[in-house]
């Protein structure tokens, strides 16, 4: 038996709340990732675009996201990873990271994903398929 | 006109997994974990090596199709898929390339939309396939506007 055999359907990986998101979290991303569309780093930019401030990278919220799984890295591998990004994330936002089981078979476990923000809106959702290593 | 270039693919540009560029992304994502960052760790897996987190793919250079010239700005991301033979190994490398799988155009709220389907794939050297990563990228009329397409 390990970790993963005792997640049963409908069962979730315990959540993850993040710190408040900074600007020095995006800037630190857009270096990290090569992305550096000034939405998500400059005030201005984000308001010429129309927005209220600057706004997260979606990558970095399904980075983060993904984090859920890493200590499975022995048993498993991420071998589908699926998001579509609902809403923005600003300055100061608090993200919860969630990760619910939703089938098993002999090789795989699938996962429904998702991120919400203090008002329990959801961000980015998706799907996440382990791959077990047998 | 960006149907045009659905099809058209990018030459394989060779990019490596470097390990002070996996270890400055899983900061980024929150996530020093010491399967991606420490060596004694990565030796003792069942990889033999340190390994990457499943997003860092955004740092490699998939070079550029020809036919296609996005803005900079102005782009919005709807969606984005991973799929994944194994882990990516620090250290390996890789040879990455991307194509255009599909455009078409609905009408929404803020007027008629783009729907860009881009296609990414990594592989080893001997041509197998690693990773695949897909992306919609939404295009509004102000922007499709400012391109003429």
């Amino acid at each position: 038996m390990n970790a993963l055999d005792e997640l049963r359907i409908g069962e979730s990986l315990a959540e993850v709340t993040l710190s408040p998101v900074t600007r020095l979290d995006l800037i630190k991303y857009a270096g990290a990732s090569g992305d550096y569309n000034p939405i998500h780093t400059i005030d201005e930019e984000a308001e010429k675009a129309g927005l209220p401030g600057i706004i997260a990278h979606g990558m970095w919220t399904m980075g983060n996201l993904a984090k859920l799984f890493t200590p499975y890295y022995e048993e498993a591998f991420i071998q589908d990873y699926s998001i579509r990004f609902k809403g923005m994330v600003f300055l100061e936002d608090v993200l919860t990271l969630q990760a619910e089981v939703t089938d098993h078979t002999d090789n795989t476990i699938n996962f429904n994903v998702k991120a919400v923000n203090q008002e329990d809106k959801t961000v980015i959702k998706g799907k996440v398929v382990l791959s077990r290593y047998t | 006109m960006l149907t045009d270039s659905i099809g058209k693919r990018s030459e394989k540009v060779k990019n490596t997994v470097e390990r002070g560029a996996v270890k400055k992304f899983a900061e980024a994502v929150g996530d020093l974990h010491p399967i991606y960052v420490c060596e004694e760790t990565g030796r003792q897996s069942r990889y033999k090596q340190n390994i990457a987190p499943p997003t860092f793919p955004r740092v490699f250079d998939y070079g550029t199709i020809g036919a296609l010239n996005l803005p900079e700005k102005g782009l919005i991301h709807g969606e984005e898929i991973y799929h994944y033979e194994r882990p990516l190994k620090v250290g390996e490398d890789i040879l990455c390339y991307s194509e255009v799988k599909d455009y078409y155009e609905r009408n929404g709220k803020s007027g008629e939309m783009g729907f860009l389907l881009l296609k990414r794939y990594g592989e080893d050297l001997e041509g197998n396939l690693i990773f695949t990563e897909e992306q919609v990228v939404i295009i509004t009329e102000a922007v499709r506007r400012e391109m003429r397409v």
